[in-house]
């Protein structure tokens, strides 16, 4: 038995969010980049299909993600974890980046491959440059869920690869008679620190970027 | 040589045909204009010469060269956009230069390119800025000018002209105009404004339904067209139609035109034998015979 407070497993959700955030924002922008400016046929069924993504309920794929984490070898592991939340994530960052590059005029696509431009050079130069306001929206959204999930938290790490809520929840029930109601709030403003700093930062860019496009001008 | 030329293209969007066998030749240099309503396959023929929509079937060749499947950065050609289409996060001097840069041309003659299109075109004191601080007529000149920059084999322009306001319209209209001869390029236009239409244009296509009406010299459109549709499209305003009787008088034919009054009117009929019947000039599509 260790007493070294949550900072471990602080840092340890700061390595399993970066990169989930990361990679799920990316990989949500060049899916919703492809569904809007390179449909092909099916395009709008496949856009369904992750769609559904956003209402699976997370208990329904413990077992089955169980057994692929097991399978690949990821089991227990951060990289176990960054890969499902980056799963779960993809559904929706990829419906934030469509809806927003559904506004994005189709002519201006048209234009950079008649000026000799490839897919990843239109996403790269063209696109990407005005994609600010929603990839904030899609960081703060997917640092958020990432950051507080427990269930995946609880369910895919081990003792050294915890996250802070699982942190604070073993925290808060470890009790040796006399419950440590100070020790208990101060670990849960810690766990609480991260979202509040981003909202804060960058939360004026949320709404904006929520709204965006709903209104003409 | 015909610079760019198309053969019996057709484009179906499902059961839906909107070319049906569209068959164009134009020489390089000419100024081809194509008006028809809206809906009659002017906007998709001209995605089809850019490559931007693939053809069901048919060939389209320019300078000489197959360019059916090619894709559009390979078949150098330049489009305006209606909606400008500036890439929003970059100056006017890069945009201008990007087409350049895709292409890999070094940095000095990008500069080259950009400097000469901006003399051109007037807009050297605003290559620093972004297209969101110009107003619509400059947004306009920057399009053009990235057009220009590549100096490509065909120009296309697609509806150019109509987001700009009425006095805008007519001086871009006449620089257009001045243009065409210092670049000798070809051009295909697309508008349904009647007088850039007439205008502007060495050749003019009219369309409907995914046909083409007729393509002959703003004169001749003018002045024969084909049929009735053609006749009543172009002019503004737009020709009268008198119902008529043919009949013959003498030696010739002579046409009756009903009147309010006791008396029918009686025109002679001016020369050669009448193609019509009673009930207007209407004639086969692609008969290129004066009309009366």
């Amino acid at each position: 038995m260790r007493c070294e407070g949550v900072g471990g497993y602080f840092w340890n959700s700061f390595a399993i969010v970066i990169p989930a955030v990361l990679i799920s924002t990316a990989v949500g922008a060049l899916n919703g980049y492809a569904l809007t400016k390179w449909r092909f046929k099916g395009s709008e069924l496949v856009f369904a299909l992750m769609l559904f993504g956003c209402f699976i309920p997370f208990q329904v794929v413990l077992l089955p993600m169980a057994q692929t984490l097991g399978w690949l070898g990821l089991s227990s592991s951060r990289a176990g974890l960054i890969l499902v939340h980056v799963v779960f994530g993809i559904a929706f960052t990829t419906l934030f980046f469509r809806n927003f590059y559904v506004g994005i005029p189709n002519e201006l696509v048209s234009a950079a491959k008649l000026d000799g431009a490839g897919f990843f050079r239109i996403f790269w130069r063209i696109l990407l440059p005005v994609s600010a306001p929603i990839i904030v929206v899609s960081v703060i959204w997917q640092f958020t869920q990432i950051w507080n999930d427990f269930l995946f938290g609880v369910a895919f790490s081990a003792h050294d690869t915890q996250p802070v809520t699982v942190a604070l929840n073993n925290l808060v029930n470890t009790s040796t008679g006399v419950r440590e109601y100070n020790a208990d709030m101060a670990a849960a403003m810690i766990a609480a620190l991260p979202t509040l700093v981003v909202y804060v930062l960058a939360g004026k860019y949320f709404v904006r970027g929520l709204t965006a496009g709903s209104v003409k001008g | 040589m015909a610079a760019l030329e198309i053969h019996n293209v057709r484009k179906e969007f499902g059961s839906e045909r909107v070319l049906k066998d569209v068959s164009i030749s134009i020489d390089s240099g000419e100024f081809l204009i194509l008006v028809g309503p809206s809906g009659c396959g002017k906007s998709t023929l001209m995605n089809a010469i850019a490559g931007l929509e693939p053809v069901t079937s048919g060939n389209i060749y320019i300078d000489g060269k197959d360019v059916t499947w090619r894709t559009p950065a390979e078949r150098d050609i330049a489009m305006v956009f209606q909606s400008y289409a500036l890439y929003p996060s970059m100056t006017v001097r890069h945009n201008i230069s990007f087409g350049l840069e895709m292409r890999k041309v070094p940095k000095a003659e990008r500069e080259a390119a950009v400097e000469r299109v901006a003399d051109l075109l007037q807009i050297s004191h605003l290559l620093e800025r972004k297209p969101a601080q110009l107003s619509g007529g400059k947004r306009q000149r920057v399009a053009m000018g990235r057009a220009l920059a590549r100096e490509p084999k065909v120009y296309l322009f697609d509806e150019p002209l109509s987001n700009l306001d009425a006095k805008l319209r007519v001086d871009m209209r006449t620089e257009i105009k001045k243009l065409h001869p210092r670049l000798g390029t070809t051009i295909v236009y697309v508008t349904h404004d009647q007088v850039e239409a007439m205008t502007l244009a060495d050749c003019i296509a009219v369309m409907r339904d995914g046909h083409i009406l007729q393509l002959g010299s703003p004169d001749e459109v003018y002045n024969n067209p084909v049929d009735m549709f053609v006749a009543g499209f172009m002019g503004s305003p737009s020709m009268n139609f008198i119902r008529a009787t043919l009949e013959a008088d003498g030696d010739g034919y002579a046409l009756r035109i009903a009147t309010p009054d006791e008396v029918d009117l009686l025109l002679p009929w001016p020369n050669g034998p009448p193609y019509g019947r009673a009930g207007g000039a209407a004639r086969q599509a692609g008969d290129s015979r004066p009309a009366a």
